[in-house]
């Protein structure tokens, strides 16, 4: 049998490409045992390494700072657009022929543009490892926006658009979105409409990747087999040419203003969906982690938690019922969701509501939290089990800004939650007399307060 | 294949199946994967993989929503629903809990020819996994309003996948028009008015019949070797008595098709029109030898990703399409399938629909004429072998695809020699089995309208300017 290596228990700091410090460190038992390198190329970039020389494939993620929430309002949609349309051609290949050279290298390749980030997602077999890594330097730097593609893949996201607008979750969740962040670009359709994407131009796309693409920033993770010194190489290949510092609008703060409402938006469905919510807390927020566990104990994934045991479990009611946080860079928002038959939808939304209620007036039993710690703490690993997450993880630790001890305080962090903690967060958190709710469908036993969809 | 609890988001049912046939057993011959039978008839399966201190611990059982009594559609998932209520000794709900207490994550999900159960954890707790789940296989205890509450479940899950969604509707009216015989024409989740009727008497044969060791598979993939699941195997799952060995699974047979059909779902909730076609084929059991794998490279060609023909010559040459593709669903256990869809560009009606249909018909009938080139063959032998190693990466994956595998009709040694059997493909043998599968009198065609299409300015502002609302 072919030895896989374990990696021994360590967070390892290298500076330029050699080992400066060792740190040994504890984890909970049942942590992931990975060992984290700092590289730096010789032309100045920097990355987080995991090594693991096991399988012959490499995955990379990194994120630019600035994503479609700092567009211009005018150009809506263009930085979403923009992620399609970066394996369209560039350099000396259009669109099909580099298309046919990222099949024949068996590489993968995408790009996504969420509110505060710009992400990509680079996977390569050792074998083309520098020819894969050529092509994504060329997405990179030389993207050609041919016309042809360029109307190609603007079409799609209109239809797209278009399609959305009957998915019924979609919809919640977008007119749920507008009212929360009303006036801010949190509150825009990342997609962009119709009308603005129609008149954007190649141009438009050009400048956007001038002013995203930038060293300033730039987060990347890598885990696979590669070592410090190859990746080294692979990173001022491909990121190097980038400009020191992009143009990034800045935001400001977004603030959630939305009056309680139950928004209702009719639709002749059989089932309606229901999103809810109301302000949350940003992830630099030093309560941050007690809220996590917090919302883990009320609406987090699975069996065990409140609402799926009161909502689904006891009742019937639902298929799923969840809750999350969900931390921008300049905001933060508390949101659940649920779907039932429109002749239960009163009741479902009575039972979300005294959930919060009891949560907020009670905070969680010392079981619970003793339960949630247990599940939080033993699931990490989990996270760790495939390359492309781990590289995931590692970037997610970098925007977040954490440090790259994280990985081995995240536990602790975790054990150090107390049920007062909880008691005292609960009642600041969760306001069930402040929820926004969108429903979409036909409920019954729902009034519509205050704003009304359409 | 539908799950227990939802994912964040699920895949349109297309996108599902496409991915199914992407990853395909895609498995390299070297890994170290063992198997052995118990002395009860279970057989079981070890995938190591060393990277982490993390486990998947799998049981499948050989039996989906095809094996299910007439009149009983959605019992084979709906009895995986109620898999997570109590045993003789763990009280109802128990077992997910202690499965989230000890940092585990678990699902279920059900097809039309298997059952399987999974829980990803921590190594150190996989002997408590097994114990819960062999008591599972045979302890199951059920009260009526078990039955009632998890019935309203499945009802509003079926709401969620199929009622809510045209596409969804429309996916079942094909599936159910394409098998005018055999009972994969009936939906996994089942029929609404057939949910409804499910009762504790109609679980319970059910559970009787097919949850027993013999017709059982222990998958656990992760870090762990054959040496220490061996005595783990034995002590959880070995010691449940036989109760024989199970029957064939024998199912009403297709006859030759004779007709095209065509299936139509008009509704003023679609917002563009799209066109999906479906026609019956080999599965990977089944198949002469080297037909499945001949019809894994033909949908490659035809419709995987942007460089195939469908695309290149709808969406791109002819720009009279917005999205196409194509995939083969071979991991059956009687017939497969290959499937293809379409739809025409934002703003264009059933004219442009019935265009996009042509395209799709020429694309077809050149590959049934003029064959594929051998470079085409090469390219997607050359993807399809490629995806083996990003496989290695992800060991529930990896123990997925064996479940799959042997619970339709293939063996361990099935999948290790997949790669050699796709590298000896001919260019001569996809154009033979397109020949051969793509027969109009072989599909169902189904269209998805929006409302008077011809009155696109009079419909719902909802449905035009709906992105806007």
């Amino acid at each position: 049998m072919k030895h896989l290596i374990v990696f021994p228990i360590a967070v390892r700091s290298l500076l330029a490409l050699g080992v400066i410090a060792i740190l040994q460190l504890s984890v909970a038992k049942i942590a992931h045992a990975i060992e984290i390198q700092q590289v730096k190329s010789p032309g100045g970039i920097t990355a987080w390494l995991v090594e693991d020389h096991s399988i012959p494939l490499m995955s990379m993620r990194f994120a630019f700072k600035g994503g479609w929430a700092n567009e211009p309002e005018e150009q809506q949609g263009a930085t979403h657009f923009l992620a399609g349309m970066l394996d369209e051609g560039a350099g000396e290949l259009n669109s099909k022929q580099y298309q046919t050279r990222q099949k024949q290298l068996a590489m993968k390749l995408s790009f996504r543009a969420r509110a505060d980030h710009f992400y990509g997602s680079f996977q390569a077999l050792t074998k083309h490892r520098d020819a894969s890594a050529a092509m994504l330097a060329d997405a990179l730097t030389v993207p050609r926006f041919d016309d042809v593609p360029f109307q190609r893949i603007r079409s799609q996201i209109v239809l797209n658009i278009k399609s959305n607008s009957q998915d019924p979750e979609r919809v919640a969740s977008k007119n749920w979105l507008k009212l929360m962040f009303a006036g801010h670009p949190y509150g825009r359709a990342r997609r962009g409409t119709a009308e603005k994407l129609g008149a954007l131009t190649p141009a438009d796309l050009r400048g956007l990747t001038k002013n995203l693409f930038a060293k300033k920033g730039l987060k990347i993770a890598v885990v696979g087999d590669i070592n410090a010194d190859e990746l080294g190489k692979l990173l001022d290949r491909v990121f190097s040419k980038l400009p020191a510092e992009g143009n990034i609008t800045k935001l400001v703060e977004a603030k959630v203003t939305a009056k309680p409402a139950v928004q209702i938006i009719d639709r002749n469905i059989p089932q309606s969906v229901i999103q809810f919510g109301h302000a949350g807390l940003k992830r630099d927020h030093p309560d941050f982690v007690p809220a996590y566990v917090l919302n883990f104990i009320l609406g987090g994934g699975g069996f065990g938690s409140r609402l799926t045991e009161e909502i689904r479990e006891k009742r019937g009611l639902t298929y799923s019922v969840y809750s999350y946080l969900s931390p921008y860079d300049h905001g933060a928002l508390f949101v659940g969701g649920a779907s039932t038959q429109n002749a239960r939808a009163g009741e479902t939304v009575k039972i979300i509501r005294q959930e919060l209620e009891r949560m907020a007036n009670e905070g969680p039993t010392a079981k619970e939290l003793a339960d949630a710690k247990t599940y939080m703490t033993g699931s990490y690993a989990l996270r760790f089990d495939t390359s492309k997450k781990i590289a995931g993880q590692l970037l997610a630790i970098q925007t977040d800004d954490l440090g790259v001890e994280y990985v081995e305080k995240r536990n602790e962090l975790i054990i150090a939650v107390t049920l007062e903690d909880l008691k005292r967060l609960a009642k600041q958190l969760l306001k069930p007399g402040a929820l926004v709710m969108t429903i979409v469908g036909k409920p019954e036993g729902v009034d519509a307060k205050e704003a009304k969809g359409g | 294949m539908i799950s227990k609890f939802r994912f964040a988001s699920w895949s349109l049912a297309l996108g599902l199946l496409a991915l199914i046939s992407s990853t395909h057993h895609a498995m390299a011959a070297e890994a170290k994967v063992e198997t052995f039978t118990m002395d009860n008839g279970m057989q079981v399966v070890v995938i190591p993989d060393h990277r982490a201190p993390v486990v998947t611990h799998m049981v499948w059982y050989r039996v989906g929503a095809a094996d299910e009594p007439a009149g009983e559609s959605g019992v084979a998932h709906f009895l995986e629903h109620l898999l997570f209520k109590g045993t003789k000794t763990v009280a109802p709900g128990e077992f997910s809990k202690t499965v989230r207490r000890n940092g585990g994550q678990e699902n279920a999900f059900t097809s039309s020819d298997y059952t399987a159960y999974f829980q990803r954890i921590a190594r150190d707790r996989l002997e408590l996994m097994m114990k819960l789940e062999s008591d599972r296989m045979t302890n199951l205890q059920l009260s009526k309003k078990d039955i009632k509450t998890e019935r309203d479940v499945v009802t509003e899950e079926r709401r969620s996948r199929v009622d809510n969604s045209p596409s969804g509707r429309l996916s079942e009216q094909v599936r159910a028009a394409l098998y005018l015989n055999h009972p994969y024409g009936d939906p996994v989740i089942g029929w609404m008015h057939e949910i409804k009727q499910l009762n504790l008497k109609a679980v319970t044969a059910f559970y009787k019949r097919f949850y027993t060791p013999s017709n059982a598979i222990l998958i656990v993939a992760g870090d762990i070797t054959v040496e220490q699941l061996r005595p783990l195997a034995e002590k959880y799952y070995g010691v449940i008595p036989s109760t024989g060995p199970m029957k064939p699974r024998v199912r009403p047979l297709e006859p030759e098709p004779q007709a095209a059909r065509r299936v139509t779902l008009t509704d003023p909730r679609v917002p563009t029109p799209s066109l999906r076609r479906i026609y019956t084929s080999a599965s990977y059991s089944r198949a002469e030898p080297g037909e499945a794998e001949a019809l894994d490279i033909l949908s490659h060609i035809l419709g995987t990703g942007t460089t195939s023909r469908l695309y290149q010559r709808l969406v791109v040459e002819q720009k009279i399409a917005s999205y196409a593709g194509s995939w083969y669903s071979g991991d059956a256990l009687d017939l497969g399938d290959i499937g293809l869809y379409a739809g025409p560009q934002a703003g264009s009606g059933k004219a442009e629909l019935a265009a996009v249909e042509a395209s799709i018909d020429a694309v077809i009938k050149e590959i049934i004429l003029d064959g594929v080139t051998d470079q085409e063959v090469a390219d997607a032998k050359n993807s399809l072998l490629s995806s083996t190693v990003y496989l290695k990466d992800d060991q529930m994956r990896r123990a997925r695809i064996y479940g799959v595998a042997l619970t339709t009709g293939q063996t361990v040694r099935d999948i290790e020699e997949w790669p050699s059997r796709i590298e000896a493909v001919s260019a001569k043998q996809v154009q033979d089995v397109a020949r051969r599968y793509l027969k109009p009198r072989r599909s169902v065609t189904g269209l998805l309208l929006p409302e008077k299409t011809e009155q696109r300015a009079k419909a719902p502002s909802t449905v035009k300017h709906g992105d806007k609302s």
